[in-house]
Formats: C-alpha cells, structure tokens, sequence
C-alpha cells in the first residue's frame, strides 16, 4: 500500500524538488534560453522604434510574438517566472548552507583518521633521532596553526596527532557571492522604482529648469515623487563638435563632442561645466547625459502684413553620418491657413547625378535648407499630444516640391523666399551673420539632447556587484583542506611522522601542499636532540597539558 | 614601408608561420598513433594481450595514483604519468612549439605597431579585437603550458587562431580611424582587454572538453573491449584528469568574464546613462556568464560532473565565438562599430 503524503507532505516534496542543486541547474540553463530571444526580436524597453518598424515589417507575425510578450522578453511573465523561481532555489539552498557554515566556524578540526595511508597526498618522513612525539607534535600544530591552519590535538591509541583544517573563507565567499546576487535582484527590482530617467533636446543658447513640465518625455518609477526634483537650471552654452579632416580614411568621422553649460543650483551661483559623451555631469541629484545632437535651424516665417508669425530654432533629426537631416515647421496662426513645412538640411551640401541633395560631410561648410510647404489641418486643435518631430499630412495640401509642379523651397543662411499662394515669407536665419562670406561654420545652432537620470540603487548595485566578485575569487580559489600529522612511535625506538590531507571541494594542489608541510615540518625539528634520557622525562612534562584528549577549537 | 604596412605585413607572417605549425602539431598527432600502435604490438609480444590490457592499466593507474607517495609538486609529472601510452617528445612537436612561439612573436609585434599607428591601444574595432584576442589566445595557451604540459593542443590553439585571424584580415580589416567619442574611455581600455583575457582562457577550456569528450568514448569502447580510432588519445592524458584542467581553466575564465560584465556595466552608465539596457551584446554577454554559471554548478550536481559538463563548456565557447563573430556584424544594438 503506498504512503499518502498529504499537503504538507507534497509542499516538503516540491520544496525539496525546486532546491535541488538539479533543479538549480536546470532553471539556470532554461535562463539563458529564456534570455536568447530578447536579442532577435527588438525590444520596447532598449529599441521602441525597431518594435514599431517590426510591426510595420512583420503585420501579421509581429501581433502574434507580442502576445506571447516577446517585444517585453525580459520584464515578461515566463522570464520573470524562471529567474524568481531560480532565486526561490538559491535562497533554499543557502540558507541551510549558511547555518552549517556558521557551524562548522565553531566547530573542531575532527579526529585523525586512524589510517592516513588512505587519503590524499600520504607521505611520511622519520623523524631525527630522539625527537618527543609530543614534541614533534607540538611543533607541527605551532607550523599549521602559522599557515592559517585550525588546529585540535589527538591522543588516541598510542600516537598522538595534530588534526587541522583551514579555507573557511571559500564556503563564506561562496555564501557571500550568492547573498549578493540576491542583493542585485532586490535593489534592481524594488530600488529601481525610486528613480527617474528624462529626456530633454536643448539648442544653444536654451536654457532648462529640472522641472516635470520642461522635460520632453520623462519616465518615473513606480515610487518616484516628482516634488523631490531639485529645480537648479541647466544651460546649453555651446556644442563644440570636432570632426576628422585630415585621416583620408576617416574623413567626417566624429572626433569629439562637448557640450559647454552652465549649471545653476537653486539658490547659487552658476557654475560652467562640461557634458562629454563618456563624460556625464552630475548635479542636483541626477546626472546628466550626452546622448545625441544635430542641428537646429533658425526659422522665421513672416506674414504678408509683415509681422513674424513663427520665429525659432528648430531641431533638426539626423539621418546619416554626414547629418542630413529632417524636421518639421508648425505654424498654426497667423497666416492665411495652417502651414506645415517638412524640411531637409544639409550642413555641406551636393548634388547627386541624380539631381538629388545629399550631404557630403557632418560640419558646417556648405549648408542648405529644403523646405515643402503644406496647408490645411495640423490637427493641433483636438487637444491629442503630436509629436514635434512628425507632420501628418493626412487633412494637408502640398504646395512645393514632390508632384505639384512648384519647385521646393531652397535656402542659403540668411536668405529668405516667398511662400506659395502669397502666404508670406520664410527666413532661414544666419546665426552669425557677422562672419566672413565664406566662413558658415557657426551659421547654424546646433543642439543637444540630454538623459536626465536619477538612481538611488546605483551604488548599491556596484557595492553588491564587487561582493559577487570577492565571494567569487575567494568562493573558487581559497583551497578548502584538512591536513593530518600524526607520531607514530616504531619498534625500532625510531619516530615515524605521518602526514596526509583531504580536500573539500576542489583542491589541485593538495599534495604538493602536505608534501610541503612535511618537509618544513621536518626542518622545524632540531637536528641534534637532547640526550635521550633526560630528554624523555624533560619532554613529557613539557609537552603534557598540550596534548589534552579532546581539545578546544582555536580560531586562526 | 610605413609603420602600418609593417604592421600587415607582420600579420600575414604571423599567420604563415601558424600554418606551418599547425602541420608540425599534425604530423605529431600522427606520430603518437603511430607509438600508441608500437607500444600495443609491444605488450602483444611480452604478454600476449591486446588493447584490454592496456584499458585495464589505464583505469587501475587512475584508481591508484592517489595512494602513490608523491612529492612532485608539478602538475606536468603527474598528467604524463595519468596517460595510458607514455609519449614526451618528437622533434614535430618541438618544430611545431618553436614555430608557435616564432608566431606569436610577429603576431605581438603587428598587434603593438598597429597599436603604434593608431596612436591608442589595438582593440577598437573588430580588426583590432580579432589581432588582441587571438593573441591572447595564444598567450594564455603558452603560460598555461610552462605549468602542465598541454601541447597536445596545438593543432587546435594555432587552428582556432589561423582562421579567427584569415577572417579578420579579409573581412574586418579597416584602416586606422581615431576613436568615436562613444569609445574614448579608460574603460575600453580595461573591459575590452579583460573581455579578450578571458576569451583566451575560454577558448582553452573549450579544447581540454572537447579532448576530454573524445577521451571518455575513448575509455568507454576500451572498458568493452571494443576497437578504438583516434589511436594517439592513448598518449593523452585521462578523461577525469583532463576535465579537472578544463574545470581550472574555466573557472578562471569565469571570474574574468564577470568582471568583463561588471566593468562594461558601469562603462555603459558613463557612456549610455543606464548600467544594464538588455542591449543584445549585453544579452548575449549575460548568456554566456549564466551557461558558464550552469558549467561550474554541474561539476557539483549529480549526473552531471563528466561529459555533460564538458558539453556545458562547449556550448558556452560556441555563444562567446557568436557574441564576438555574429552579435557584432549582424545585430542591431549599441556594440556597433563603425565600418566594423
């Protein structure tokens, strides 16, 4: 008849199941698995656009993976299912470890084996002429008790023996390592929460207020507070790039990027400092990234009448290495009808055979403005949130460039054109016009956009990250070991010092190390021993009370 | 000639005189089958027993060695002793060492002057990474082997290195660039360097698995007394004395690759403003850190210590040569080098 195991019984089972080193193994290996499609499909949390792009590649498989969240692999339910159920394991296979390793710190090196001929690296030396078994053992413990060794005294069928363990650290770094993997878990899924990451683009010469409102996109955790922003100002004085020109091989290839700001904490003096790509600024309790930068052309639109309806510097987003890029022109009110103009600059514009623009390098040298005008709807008026960077043409009429016949507006720095059907003028504004004809280089205002973060948990994740580490250098190479010596007495009135070790866990070089203990052992014992006689009787006494039949653990 | 040309030129040497050895360690490995078969027809005539004498030396020289009195302290002593056919020198092998070394000469010499010409270290681009990591490759094989005798390995040391090297030179090779600004940080430096240190460790064990797969069948047919090929495995050390090496090479390994991933994360919140994206090179260097994790834990797991740990220990290689090979060229993330 079989046993019932009942609840308890079958909670016991699994527990014991999910906590095998077996089970361990499996959920580590299903992990790394698990974590394999995450880096074929693009991910929402590190590439939103190519999710976007697969959807607009991929309509019908693209619906079908994002159910089974594979566009969300790693906060998804399954991957959080296998590391949660991984760390389940870890922390039932620690803990009781912990609780014998506090144990065996307490514990005594146990009795020597009766015959050490059986364990590792036996080995024996005679000891010189003479010598005191207890004596010789008394040295013995002296020389282990030195090397870092724990040491228990024996006395027990006629020879006397030093039992000795040492490389408790290696359970302890192996503890330890696990512990902090468990540290890493809960600070980066509970810590997490308290931070924030913001977004914010910032032409030259603006200035931002680390405000809620004035980041372009923020992201808070689930337990941030946003009153606990510190409002200190952030200026963008200047963006100096610097591009090679003179490595033919790399001609236009970026060089440097530094943005030049001046920093206002609330309440003080502004302070000028530096964003760099690997350099960020920390400031205010957040810090503050380099991400990107291109070029912001400087607009104006005036209407017939003669008044500027529009008049700003517009962030223009790269398309290429050699920074062609596109932006848009909203303008609402003011003229006639909505206007709504898509752009394309070029910092060093040429012509392809095609008759096509394109720009030939990222700086400044040659720059051109390509305006197409539309009208109609910008659908701003619904209240719904459009992007600044996008014009949906959908309710809008074009007038230049593509099929109408009229051709694309087509500006230098400083010029300016008429817009089509008598709507007015558009202005594209050189930024220094004081310079030399031939000198464009600072005709366009450039921009940068910054990643303004906040993580409490970052220095607990480092801290916890160097625990993994020293548990893992000392958790695999600390050797753990027992080592043996023990006087055993020969018919001959000769001494016979045996010596032998056990490893616990791996332990290469185990026998080189007993050999070693052997002969430095030897050499710790004197050569020319005291007459035997009086030495017998000299030596017994002394070494008596060092020789108890069970000892107190010593802690090295 | 220029520095740079030197520097190719210096390559292209370095890959010769690879080839070269490779045939040497060839022409050894024949040799050992051969004396593996000279030593089987000796025992034949002294004792009139064929290959299942030499199978039970071989697993009676495993069982006893522990209670042999030993005093060497060299691991080199005692992996001759663990083979079943003695076998120490033949003038290939030594040819095929001294070719080796010369290699690795010109190979570090074309590594610095390129180093020299860009006027920064030579791994920033996968050009570069291929000529450092290579190198290292070899590096590590050759300090290893002033400890444990493991020229057995060469065909497989200056194999992987011949071809990782003929890609790099026809597929990867870019002229010298200045460095990106994404990329001007003490940390390529030390992430890179670390990440390459511990490839090269990766890549032994790799080798000292895969002979050890081919040993354990090799002990498994002679245990049934059944015909064995690959003759020269006799003069090789045992399955479990090789696994032991693979486990040391590879934990070490280990340990450099988690501080690969630990250095690389705090680089990436300097450069990127976050310490983990799952950016697939960060992805992938995750997978490799947890199959490499699941690799330690088997030697410890019942049922698992032996061959299917040796398979953990390939796997894991085969996903660092796709991080390095396929993640770079073909995926799309943050890792992305300019013009490769």
């Amino acid at each position: 008849m079989q046993p019932k195991l009942g609840v308890v019984g079958w909670l016991r089972f699994l527990w014991r199941q999910l906590t095998s080193m077996r089970t361990a193994l499996f959920l580590l290996l299903l992990l790394a698995i698990a974590a394999v499609p995450g880096s074929l499909v693009p991910q929402r949390s590190s590439d939103p656009n190519g999710v976007t792009q697969y959807f607009a590649d991929n309509p019908d498989l693209a619906p079908v993976l994002d159910n089974i969240q594979a566009f969300d692999v790693y906060s998804s339910a399954w991957f959080s299912a296998i590391y949660l159920l991984l760390f389940v394991s870890l922390i039932g296979c620690v803990i009781p470890r912990t609780k014998h390793h506090f144990i065996a710190l307490r514990a005594t090196p146990p009795a020597t084996p009766a015959r050490l001929a059986r364990l590792a690296g036996f080995t024996t030396r005679t000891a010189p002429a003479g010598t005191d078994a207890g004596a010789a053992i008394a040295s013995a413990r002296t020389l282990l008790k030195s090397s870092g060794y724990r040491v228990a005294l024996y006395d027990k069928a006629g020879s006397v023996s030093v039992s000795a363990e040492r490389g408790y650290l290696r359970e302890t770094g192996n503890l330890v390592f696990h512990f902090a993997l468990v540290g890493i878990l809960v600070v980066v899924g509970f810590g997490g929460g308290y931070g924030f990451a913001g977004q914010r683009v910032l032409v030259e010469g603006q200035t931002f207020v680390n405000t809620l409102l004035a980041y372009d996109s923020f992201n808070p955790g689930r337990f941030f507070d946003d009153s606990t922003l510190d409002p200190y100002t952030l200026t963008l004085d200047d963006f100096a790039v610097q591009y090679e020109a003179e490595n033919l091989n790399a001609i236009g290839q970026p060089v440097d990027f530094t943005a030049g700001v001046t920093v206002t904490p609330r309440g003080e003096d502004p302070e000028p400092g530096e964003v760099k790509v690997n350099g960020p600024l920390r400031t205010g309790g957040t810090d503050i990234f380099l991400l990107g930068n291109g070029y912001a052309p400087s607009i104006t639109v005036t209407s017939p009448d003669g008044s500027d309806v529009f008049s700003d510097s517009v962030p223009f987003l790269p398309q290429d290495a050699n920074l062609t890029s596109l932006g848009v022109v909203k303008v609402p009110d003011g003229l006639a009808e909505q206007v709504g103009m898509i752009g394309f600059f070029y910092p060093t514009q040429e012509t392809a055979t095609s008759g096509a623009f394109f720009s030939s390098y990222p700086d400044l040298i040659y720059p051109m403005l390509t305006l197409n005008v539309y009208t109609g709807d910008l659908g701003l008026d619904e209240g719904v949130p459009t992007s600044v960077y996008s014009l949906n043409i959908d309710d809008m009429t074009q007038l230049t460039g593509g099929k109408t016949g009229v051709e694309t507006i087509e500006l230098r720095p400083g010029q300016t054109l008429d817009l089509p059907n008598d709507l007015g003028t558009v202005t594209f504004n050189n930024a220094d016009p004081t310079a030399a004809a031939d000198d464009l280089s600072n005709s366009v205002p450039r921009f940068a956009s910054f990643d303004i973060h906040h993580d409490p948990t970052q220095l607990w994740v480092l801290s916890f990250a160097v625990l993994i580490l020293a548990g893992l250098l000392t958790g695999l190479f600390v050797p753990r070991r027992r080592v043996w010596v023990k006087a055993v007495p020969q018919s001959d009135g000769t001494l016979s010092l045996e010596y032998a070790g056990l490893a616990r866990g791996e332990d290469p070089a185990l026998e080189a190390a007993v050999a070693a203990v052997a002969d430095r052992h030897l050499a710790s014992l004197p050569s020319t021993p005291l007459p035997k006689s009086g030495a017998a009787a000299a030596g017994a006494d002394a070494v008596k009370p060092a020789v108890p039949a069970v000892s107190t653990p010593e802690q090295t | 000639m220029n520095l740079n040309d030197l520097s190719i030129m210096s390559l292209y040497s370095a890959m010769a005189v690879y080839a070269l050895a490779f045939i040497a360690f060839a022409i050894d490995l024949a040799k050992r089958s051969a004396a593996v078969d000279a030593a089987a027809v000796q025992t034949a005539d002294t004792h009139g027993q064929g290959a299942a004498s030499v199978a039970a030396s071989a697993s009676s020289s495993a069982g006893g060695s522990g209670a042999s009195t030993l005093t060497m302290n060299r691991l080199s002593a005692r992996i001759n002793n663990d083979a079943t056919t003695p076998y120490s020198h033949s003038a290939s092998l030594r040819v095929g060492m001294s070719l080796t070394v010369l290699a690795w000469a010109l190979h570090l010499f074309a590594t610095v002057t390129r180093g020299i010409v860009a006027d920064r270290v030579p791994w920033a681009n996968m050009y570069e990474f291929a000529m450092t990591g290579t190198l290292l490759i070899v590096a590590v094989y050759l300090v290893v082997l002033i400890r444990v005798d493991l020229r057995f390995l060469g065909t497989f040391v200056t194999g992987l290195v011949l071809v990782l090297l003929g890609v790099a030179a026809v597929s990867f090779y870019v002229e010298v660039a200045p460095l990106p600004p994404a990329l001007q940080s003490a940390w390529l430096v030390i992430h890179v360097f670390v990440a390459s240190l511990g490839t090269g460790f990766f890549a032994l064990g790799f080798a000292l698995s895969f002979v050890q797969l081919l040993q354990f069948r090799r002990e498994s047919l002679l245990a049934d007394t059944r015909p064995v090929r690959l003759r020269f495995l006799a003069t090789l050390p045992s399955a479990a004395t090789l696994e032991n090496l693979a486990y040391r090479v590879n934990i070490i390994g280990f340990i450099l690759w988690t501080f690969t991933l630990m250095a690389g994360s705090v680089w990436a919140e300097q450069a990127w403003g976050r310490y983990w994206g799952w950016d697939t090179k960060e992805v992938w260097t995750f997978i490799i850190w947890v199959i490499y994790a699941g690799y330690i834990h088997a030697r410890a797991t019942r049922g698992w210590r032996g061959s299917r740990s040796a398979w953990l220990s390939l796997i894991g290689f085969a996903a660092v040569l796709f991080n390095f090979g396929i993640v770079n060229v073909f995926f799309k993330g943050l890792h992305a080098y300019s013009g490769l």
